[in-house]
């Protein structure tokens, strides 16, 4: 294997060797500490422009699996590519082993021209990125040096959206997409129930359209540069249509209804983060993967704070008291992660379903 | 909340195979958790050597038998208004079922905390269970019922093939087996309807996965998996005799969320309160699963899964039976964040097993469907191949890692299809024949991802045996090879081509290493793998990494103490309570204890128990490295059992400072040679003993000691392959299987005295003072392993004479080899003559029993005396104690099918129990009953087949009070003629063999006999085939069996003179 360096912001230096596509590239470097899903996560638009960091040091175990798609969306993964910028890990299982699997994750790695390091003591960069917030780094081959990149500059979400309208399933109740880097599994879940979806880009002016319920995606960065749907959101906000947003879209709902955000200082990135409905003890473990957050106090009167995270009791989500919208900044539709608040989506098909029959 | 004060706590007794240390670990946290929240906790266990039967730990303890019946007197007795059942493994939970099934507990109006009982009883009744799953569509591994063949057949095309056909009603498996297709269907079912009128058809899960999730629920409804984890062994290997991971590794995403939302699904519907263990098969070719069991209580896995992420599940769960929430128990390591999360591991546990079948007669090897392990390890690495090659050098069964082992299998390919505790030294043997990745998994069904892992640890033995020298080692070649689990002994053996010392080797490997600067690092186990600061002590070493997690203070401040390793036989529980006790004791005195231990099942690797844990190997290289980086006072070897102190001497020699008694001490204490020249200097007796290597010299020894005599190697616990040998022919056939140890340890020969007693001394010394001691003796003679011998302390039987003696000999010892810490003597006392057959500069396995006897810590003063201060003798003599401790042995025979259930030199028990009594015959008799003894129905009988002419006259007077007592007598041929002629009434039965009616072993299947008494006569073939048919049908019936005429002897006289119903139902502090 050819060795590589991986540079951080902070001048630091730790030496890899290579598994994948051999290109220096520079990015923000994140960690997540979930022990599955690697192709998950790879593929997950709001990893853009990142250099990722599994915190579980053997990773690609169980290969890849090939690209099938059902009702045109693909079974696997959670978009068309690999999204990430790069992979640092400790230690790569060449040798996999699984029943589905069609490569492996090397070589995979290489199709799309995305380098994979290992070798790396990734504890010790975690704790460092826990501490620093993110941080820029690359990972460069054959001293051919290139500068930093920090993508939160760029605005991402024009980039992993898609540019093209698409309609899945053929049901009764019409969802409006919005695209601000959509994982996949948000289009499985939906269309387990009696639903048509049309999929739009994220700066798409929807107001017009024929919908019965508003699904504004997940997606990469800084919420503050989607100033576009934002827009579209306000507007949507003053009629009675249902509306469902996860993640990045909790934020941009929660910025048209008028609150702000905030970046966090350690940022949610695993499988594990326990949410609370205040004022109960009802739990649930979800999925996550953001480093901003709604500042729960610039909630307007009329919203209400849905979930909140009980370990750092951070916003995780906002509902409107009186109309069917509402919001979580972790990820109902899992892939990667645990599935137990999947039962959302049920709700927003019942708000559909109630809105229309009204 | 719920509204109790007063909460019984249920143990698991004595530690027997599949129900082991594990139970201290849960327990204690349990009953340390509920005296946070301030209840007044009551305690029932009968195992004197666990950590929670200590002081400080319930309020009250009762030393009785976890039955119905004790614990109903004791309900009467302490009124409590809550019971937990979930801690205290199957034992406990059987005893709940049964109190609510009784109603004792509605009648005393006690609650049970956590998961209801009605909820447990519907996860132990399989059908019930099976049909609650089917309503909620869930699958299980369910069987089909058929009376004939068409049946069987119509069912398989329901199921599909492969299936598992089994006998209805038979033992042991007959007439079972697997069918592939309709041909091998009918032949096999035609068999199996010749044992029995049902058969049982059942999907064929062979060559799955097997996969467990530890799930946690609130009353809230709250749910959250802890953990899951993956058998490296396919199903159809016990989970308790898997290598077992975690977490999974060969799981996708989705199969990983699939199971564990099954498992939530599971754990709602069972009304789970608490903590549940859930196990699946899953198809290797598919998302196929099958539900094989839940286990709603704390489990042996639970414990593991405790372990091996840093979540204390057994704490919690006694928080939830009390009604807290998960959103409301901080996580007690990172403390900023709640116990309602999913613990993140960035590293990766092996658990492995330890069998000790070698120690059994007859018993098979191969591992399957029912688990015959004593014990395990969990080893923790940053690779696979780190962890998997720590784990088999912690499990000391003689592997230095997966290579570089001296270990020869017979047949091959009979091994890999048909695994024993040897299959992993045969996969490394099949990879060095050149067998494939992809051959190995069509023999083995273990994927294929754990297979290449091996290889890559193969492949790399390969490359460092290129290197002709230790210095031709490349250094990225080396570090690669620390990096996956080699240790410097192991590159030692295949490096350096020398003829030297394998130690030395590893010591050369050590300074070239240190020199290139490969040096392992130290990590923490956080639970949420980084993601936020935590304030863990729970760490252990890897070479993959370059930095470390913790800083080291090197201020003389901090004191190590090396656990004991892995449960075996010989060596268990009663070890980890020493070392929690010197760890309490070094705290007391203001400094840091740090433990280095490695067993899952124990309280001392429990994070919150010392100062630092490093959940790693006791090895010399491994002690080392920590104690070059905490640079600490000294190390403590003395109370860890023999794993430790075999380390003594090679640490001393690398300038370790060990704290107490002197390791050359130790070593003149282990050395046969040496320690027998120093007692005859000081003119103390032995038994007259040769180490010999030519069987010439054997023979003429044997010519001059006379028959019988012991023979065994050198350097071992509990004496592998020792044995008693009453002839010329048995020294014979002997002397052929002891050659293999021949070679590397010679053969030692020691004269043997019958119907000698034993006695043995448990002491503390220091600078060779003796400050406190206790003695007791052995209820059976000489040539019952001390580990499975019936020990009373104080001593009831023994002349002044031979106390005073046993006194002063003790003294010149300690004196003469200057000890300052725990030491245990074993004598053997006949007539007026008094020999030393053992000597340990150790704990022994007495010392909680004479510590909780005395309730005078005898550990505690060892700890002060190791870490240097003066301290005064203890005052009371054992003529003060005005009560009798009995300490009795568990056997687990009936989990090791066809082992002759018969006691010798060598130890066969896995676990113990401790009474107390006001005199010696009730503490006898609540121990008896703890270890799983029953008092006879009146209704059936007693069978006596009572040996030699010497153990008849022994049992005479016992014969005599059942008969008395209104027993029925039933007696093998010679044993009722001798009864007869003493006027004594049986009905006699004939030997097994005879095949005459009435049999024996008809009596015994038809339960009309409810104790057997079976002393072992001699060894001639016809002896020994009926005598083990007769105990081994008494064990596969369940009817309790003894083979010691003492023991025999002195147990019904308790029966009959004592009764239980007037045994006293008194705590320990009531004594």
């Amino acid at each position: 294997m050819k060795k590589a360096i991986l540079k951080l912001a902070d001048g630091s230096e730790y030496e890899g060797l290579s598994f994948g596509y051999e290109k220096s590239v520079a990015g923000e470097l994140v960690f997540y500490t979930a022990m599955t899903g690697y192709p998950e996560s790879l593929t997950d638009p709001s990893y853009k422009g990142q250099i990722l960091i599994p915190t579980y040091p053997m990773i690609g175990n169980y290969g890849v699996p090939g690209d099938e798609k059902t009702n045109g969306v693909s079974n696997f993964y959670e978009s068309d590519k690999i999204q990430c910028s790069a992979l640092v890990i400790s230690n790569y299982s060449e040798r996999y082993s699984h029943w589905d699997s069609k490569k492996s994750l090397g070589d995979w790695l290489k199709e799309w021209q995305v380098p994979g390091i290992c070798g790396i003591d990734t504890r010790a960069l975690t704790k460092k990125l826990r501490e620093y917030g993110s941080m820029s780094g690359k990972i460069i081959f054959d001293n051919e040096d290139i500068p930093f990149y920090d993508p939160n500059q760029d605005n991402l979400v024009a980039m992993v959206s898609t540019k093209d309208i698409t309609t899945y399933g053929s049901g009764k109740y019409k969802v409006l997409m919005v695209d601000c880097g959509m994982k996949n599994n948000i289009l499985r879940c939906l269309l387990k129930h009696d639903v048509t979806i049309k999929r739009v880009p994220w700066n798409y002016d929807f107001i017009n359209e024929d919908y019965d319920g508003l699904f504004i995606s997940n997606g990469p960065g800084d919420p503050a540069k989607c100033t576009e749907t934002v827009e579209h959101i306000k507007k949507a906000l003053k009629e009675d249509r249902p509306i469902m947003g996860i993640c990045l879209g909790n934020q941009l709902l929660a910025l048209a209804a008028g609150a702000t955000t905030y970046k966090l200082k350690y940022g949610h990135r695993s499988h594990n983060q326990p949410v609370l409905i205040p004022g109960t003890h009802r739990c649930f473990i979800t999925s996550q993967n953001h480093g901003y957050a709604i500042d729960d106090k610039t909630i307007p009167s009329d919203w209400e704070t849905m979930f909140i995270n009980l370990n750092d009791g951070t916003n995780e989500g906002i509902r409107h008291k009186e109309k069917p919208f509402f919001s979580t900044q972790f990820h109902p539709e899992a892939s990667s992660g645990p599935v137990d608040t999947e039962s959302l989506f049920a709700e927003f098909f019942n708000n559909m379903v109630k809105y229309k029959n009204r | 909340m719920e509204d109790c004060k007063k909460i019984l706590v249920l143990g698991s007794g004595a530690l027997k195979i599949g129900e082991s240390g594990e139970f201290d670990y849960s327990g204690s946290q349990a009953l340390k958790a509920l005296r946070e929240e301030g209840k007044f906790t009551i305690l029932i266990n009968p195992n004197i050597a666990t950590v929670q039967t200590s002081e400080g730990i319930a309020d009250v303890i009762y030393y009785l038998p976890v039955t119905p019946e004790f614990v109903e007197k004791v309900i009467i007795k302490e009124k409590p208004d809550a019971i937990l059942l979930a801690f205290g493994g199957q034992t406990a939970l059987n005893c709940g079922v049964a109190l609510h099934k009784m109603g004792i507990l509605k009648k005393y109006n006690i609650k049970v905390l956590g998961t209801p009982v009605e909820a447990i009883i519907n996860t132990e009744d399989r059908e019930l269970f099976a049909e609650m799953m089917h309503k909620i569509g869930v699958k299980t591994a369910k069987s089909v019922a058929v009376n004939n063949i068409d049946e069987a057949l119509k069912v398989v095309r329901e199921i599909g093939y492969p299936v598992i056909v089994r006998a209805a009603y038979t033992l042991g498996g007959l007439g079972s087996g697997f069918c592939a297709n309709d041909d091998e269907l009918r032949r096999l079912a035609e068999s199996a309807f010749s044992y029995s009128p049902q058969i049982l058809i059942e999907k064929s899960l062979k060559g799955w996965k097997e996969i467990e999730y530890e799930v946690v629920r609130d009353r809230y409804d709250n749910c959250i998996t802890v953990c899951n984890m993956e058998n490296f062994d396919p199903l159809g290997i016990h989970t308790g005799e898997s290598v077992v991971v975690a977490p999974s590794q060969t799981l996708s995403d989705h199969e990983y969320h699939l199971l564990r939302s099954i498992a939530i699904k599971i754990v709602r519907n069972v009304g789970i309160v608490g903590e549940c263990n859930v196990q699946y098969a899953l198809d290797p070719e598919s998302d196929d699963y099958r539900v094989i069991e839940v286990n709603a209580r704390l489990s042996r896995s639970s414990a593991l899964a405790s372990k091996a992420t840093g979540y204390p599940l057994a704490a919690v769960a006694a928080k939830l039976g009390l009604g807290y929430g998960l959103d409301e128990i901080p996580n007690a390591v990172t403390k900023v964040t709640k116990a309602c999360f999913e613990p993140a591991l960035d590293y990766v546990v092996c658990k492995i097993p330890r069998w000790d079948l070698g120690k059994f007669e007859g018993v098979s090897k191969l591992i399957g469907s029912s688990m015959k392990s004593v014990g395990e390890v969990m080893s923790i690495g940053r690779t696979f191949e780190e962890a998997i090659q720590k784990g088999l050098r912690m499990v000391g069964q003689g592997m230095h890692g997966f290579t570089g082992n001296t270990i020869t299998i017979p047949d091959l390919d009979f091994e890999l299809n048909n695994p024993t505790d040897k299959r992993l030294a045969a996969i490394e043997i099949a990879f060095d024949r050149g067998y494939t990745v992809d051959r190995l998994h069509d023999m083995t069904k273990i994927d294929k991802w754990f297979l290449a892992r091996l290889e890559n640890i193969h492949l790399l033995k390969l490359e460092l045996a290129k290197c002709a020298s230790l210095e031709q080692i490349p250094q990225a070649l080396l570090l690669e090879a620390k990096q996956m689990g080699y240790s410097d002994y192991q590159i030692g053996k295949i490096v350096i081509k020398d003829n030297i010392d394998p130690h030395k080797k590893a010591l050369e490997v050590r300074k070239y290493r240190q020199k290139l600067g490969i040096k392992p690092v130290v990590k923490q186990i956080d639970t949420l793998a980084g993601e936020y600061p935590a304030q863990t002590n729970y760490l252990y070493i890897t070479y993959n990494g370059t930095e470390n997690d913790v800083d080291f203070n090197h201020d003389g401040k901090s004191v190590i103490v090396l656990g004991s390793g892995a449960y075996r036989i010989g060596s268990s529980v009663e070890f980890d309570w020493c070392g929690v006790a010197a760890v309490k004791k070094i705290q007391e005195m203001g400094y840091r204890a740090i433990m280095i231990n490695y067993n899952p099942e124990t309280v001392s690797t429990d994070y919150d128990i010392c100062d630092r844990l490093f959940f790693d190997e006791l090895t010399l290289e491994r002690v080392l490295d920590i104690y070059e980086m905490e640079q600490p006072k000294g190390v403590i070897v003395s109370t860890g059992g023999q794993i430790p102190n075999n380390l003594a001497l090679l640490l001393d020699k690398q300038g370790v400072n060990i704290l107490g008694t002197p390791a050359k001490s130790i070593d003149m204490a282990e050395d046969r040679q040496k320690f027998s020249e120093m007692c005859d200097s000081l003119g103390i007796d032995q038994p007259r003993w040769k180490e010999l290597t030519d069987i010439k010299d054997i023979y003429s020894f044997v010519d001059e000691v006379g028959l019988p005599v012991l023979i065994r190697p050198s350097y071992v616990l509990s004496g592998a392959a020792m044995r008693v040998v009453e002839s010329r022919d048995e020294l014979e056939n002997a002397l052929k299987n002891a050659a293999v140890v021949s070679q590397e340890h010679p053969v030692v020969v020691t004269e043997f005295l019958q119907r000698a007693k034993e006695v043995e001394i448990d002491a503390v010394a220091q600078r060779g003072v003796i400050k406190c001691y206790a003695i007791s003796e052995h209820i059976e003679y000489a040539g019952v392993h001390s580990g499975d011998a019936t020990v009373v302390f104080p001593a009831q039987k023994l002349y002044y004479e031979t106390i005073r003696r046993i006194k002063k000999i003790s003294k010149q010892i300690a004196q003469t080899l200057n000890i300052s810490g725990p030491f245990n003597i074993q004598f053997l006392a006949k007539d007026n003559s008094l020999r030393v057959i053992e000597c340990n500069l150790r704990a022994s396995r007495s010392f909680p029993f004479v510590s909780k006897i005395t309730k005078f810590n005898f550990i505690g003063m060892a700890t002060e005396i190791m870490l240097g201060k003066e301290v005064e003798p203890y005052g009371k003599t054992f003529a003060d104690i005005d009560y009798v401790g009995v300490k009795s042995s568990q056997f687990s025979f009936a989990r090791l099918l066809k082992a002759d259930p018969v006691l010798g030199v060598d130890m066969a028990s896995t676990g113990e129990v401790a009474c107390i009594g006001d005199n010696y015959h009730a503490a006898l008799l609540k121990s008896m009953l703890s270890v799983g003894h029953r008092i006879p129905d009146k209704n059936k009988g007693v069978l006596i087949s009572s040996g030699s002419a010497k153990s008849k006259v022994d049992l005479l007077d016992a014969s005599r009070m059942l008969k008395a007592k209104g027993y029925k007598l039933y007696a093998t041929g010679g044993t009722a003629d001798f009864l007869a002629a003493n006027g004594i009434e049986s009905e006699v039965l004939h030997w097994p063999d005879t095949g005459k009616s009435p049999n024996v072993i008809d009596y015994l299947s038809n339960h009309k006999i409810d104790l057997v008494i079976n002393i072992p006569k001699n060894n001639t073939a016809r002896e020994l085939e009926n005598g083990h048919k007769i105990r081994r049908t008494a064990i596969d019936f369940n009817i309790p069996l003894i083979t010691n005429a003492r023991l025999a002897s002195a147990y019904i006289y308790s029966v009959c003179q004592i009764g239980v119903e007037n045994l006293k139902i008194k705590p320990w502090n009531e004594y």
